[in-house]
């Protein structure tokens, strides 16, 4: 069972991430290109997915939003964990009033929503992909920062690490050479979910206009003008919502079975 | 003398509530001496061996390495007592990194960098072989995880660890009592050979009485924080002077001779 959703984590998240690679290369049609005469049209050998109400080929977009949602999940989680990680290393290790001040700013943070932040930034310097990546980013640093520090806890009182100290390693050291390895699962597990919220949320932000403009194909983006032929052409929507769905399971998918799998190996460590 | 402590107090808890692990213990330990700390569990033991170790600070009192005040000393400034004392823990499941390789945690004392400096130029490769056949483990060991070896043999490990930085003193806390009992004797002479060998200053820390009389040369006996009796190993043990350390005396299990 619990290898059962790893396997099906690491599959669909392979099928996303290999549809976002051959989006790169090939897409049946031009996902750009607006053809008046094929609008709404509905699923076909020629347009597996049909068409939008600009003509655009469904699957291409489809294609294309992948490669956009992986990058927006990469760039955001990667932003987020570079400064989480590290912050709550910090205070885990340090304790005291340092570690007092970083949980203090990271529970201010974590109280502020992704999308409040996005519409500020939006305001403020215009909607776009990097703005959405900086939003998400900024949002998810509190939950590496807390993974993190409870990590690091836990592993600065075992013996070894007292061990390291009796041994002359510095601070620094033994948050590179023990805490790190040793909380190295704890932060995959995080990515993966965090990886997970990122899709979400963008998506979000692309279908109220907050986050990739147009005309690059996102699967909120995708939702969103679908909207306007709800009772048309439902069948149009239904797509990129399947398409979000989908990736946010494998993440989350993904996350659970890898957390399954290594939880009893961290029991018998610490 | 090594080491020496004078007056060691501890506290823990809160301001409100404090509670004193350590309520002024005085300690002489001379070069070679093989001194065993004996008390029950929640006697103050450990926390001595971490105030001894420069691992924590004392609340009252001062400690001693080889002449220097240690107390309160700045971390860059122990290079001395860094470099010639270690400490073989209790559990060797705690006490080795489980994502390190034998090799790398063996070698982790000669690759501090405030160490390096401190040392001789050794070559860790060669260190790494003497210390590993010095405790008996094989030498493809360095190469493998701890989670692979038994008890005994993590132990050993812990000891190569310790020893590979050529230390003065070894303070060993409880070593044998986290193992099984089949290899606790293996262990243990391990460690008194060891000792003799390289002519260490050893703390033994046990709860474990017998094992103490046959390692040490002198013991002090804690109770609740303090020392209770302290002298040498025979005088404690054939003429234990306090009631406690009579009865713990008492409680060392004996095989009776059959009378004929």
């Amino acid at each position: 069972m619990k290898k059962l959703q790893l396997r099906l984590g690491l599959a669909l998240v392979a099928l996303v991430v290999l549809a976002g690679l051959v989006s790169v290369v090939w897409t049946p049609y031009d996902p750009l290109r607006v053809v008046p005469a094929d609008r709404l049209l509905g699923s076909s050998w020629a347009h597996p997915f049909g068409t939008d109400g600009f003509g655009v080929d469904i699957a291409s977009q489809l294609l294309v939003g992948a490669r956009t949602c992986l990058m927006v999940g990469v760039i955001s989680v990667g932003l987020a964990a570079l400064v989480g990680v590290p912050a709550g290393m910090a205070a885990g290790q340090l304790g005291g009033w340092f570690d007092e001040a970083v949980m203090r700013v990271a529970d201010v943070v974590y109280a502020f929503p992704a999308l409040l932040l996005a519409i500020l930034l939006a305001a403020a310097v215009g909607a776009s992909t990097a703005t959405a990546m900086v939003a998400i980013g900024v949002a998810t640093i509190p939950a590496f920062a807390r993974v993190s520090r409870a990590g690091a806890k836990q592993v600065m009182s075992s013996d070894f690490v007292l061990a390291a100290k009796a041994a002359g390693i510095s601070g620094p050291g033994i948050a590179w050479r023990h805490v790190l390895p040793n909380i190295a699962p704890l932060i995959g597990v995080q990515a993966s979910v965090g990886f997970a919220m990122a899709i979400l949320a963008e998506a979000a932000l692309s279908y109220l206009g907050l986050g990739t403009p147009r005309p690059t194909p996102t699967w909120g983006g995708m939702l969103r003008d679908a909207q306007g032929f709800m009772f048309v052409a439902p069948q149009q929507a239904l797509w990129p919502g399947g398409a979000i769905a989908l990736a946010v399971l494998a993440f989350n998918l993904l996350g659970d079975g890898l957390r399954d799998l290594l939880d009893p190996k961290l029991r018998e460590a610490v | 003398m090594i080491l020496r402590a004078q007056g060691l107090t501890r506290t823990f808890g809160t301001a409100k509530r404090p509670v004193a692990a350590l309520r002024g213990v005085d300690l002489e330990v001379e070069r070679g001496q093989r001194l065993g700390i004996v008390g029950e569990s929640g006697s103050g033991k450990t926390t001595l061996v971490k105030l001894l170790a420069g691992l924590d600070r004392p609340t009252a009192g001062r400690v001693w390495f080889d002449g220097l005040d240690i107390t309160g000393l700045p971390e860059s400034r122990l290079v001395g007592l860094r470099s010639s004392l270690q400490i073989v823990f209790q559990d060797p499941r705690s006490s080795l990194d489980p994502r390190m390789k034998v090799g790398d945690i063996v070698t982790e004392p000669l690759r501090s960098r405030r160490l390096r400096r401190g040392l001789d130029a050794v070559d860790p490769h060669r260190r790494l072989a003497e210390v590993l056949e010095a405790v008996g483990l094989p030498a493809d060991s360095a190469e493998r995880y701890p989670h692979e070896f038994s008890g005994g043999q993590r132990q050993r490990i812990a000891i190569a660890r310790a020893l590979s930085c050529q230390p003065q003193v070894l303070v060993a806390d409880e070593p044998v009592s986290a193992l099984d009992v089949s290899v606790r004797a293996q262990v243990i002479n391990l460690l008194s050979d060891l000792v003799d060998r390289q002519g260490l200053t050893l703390l033994f820390v046990s709860h474990d009485l017998g094992v103490v009389r046959h390692l040490c040369d002198s013991v002090v006996v804690l109770r609740a924080g303090q020392v209770v009796e302290r002298g040498s190993a025979a005088e404690v043990f054939e003429h234990p002077s306090t009631d406690y350390a009579k009865a713990l005396v008492a409680a060392i299990p004996r095989i009776k001779q059959s009378k004929a």
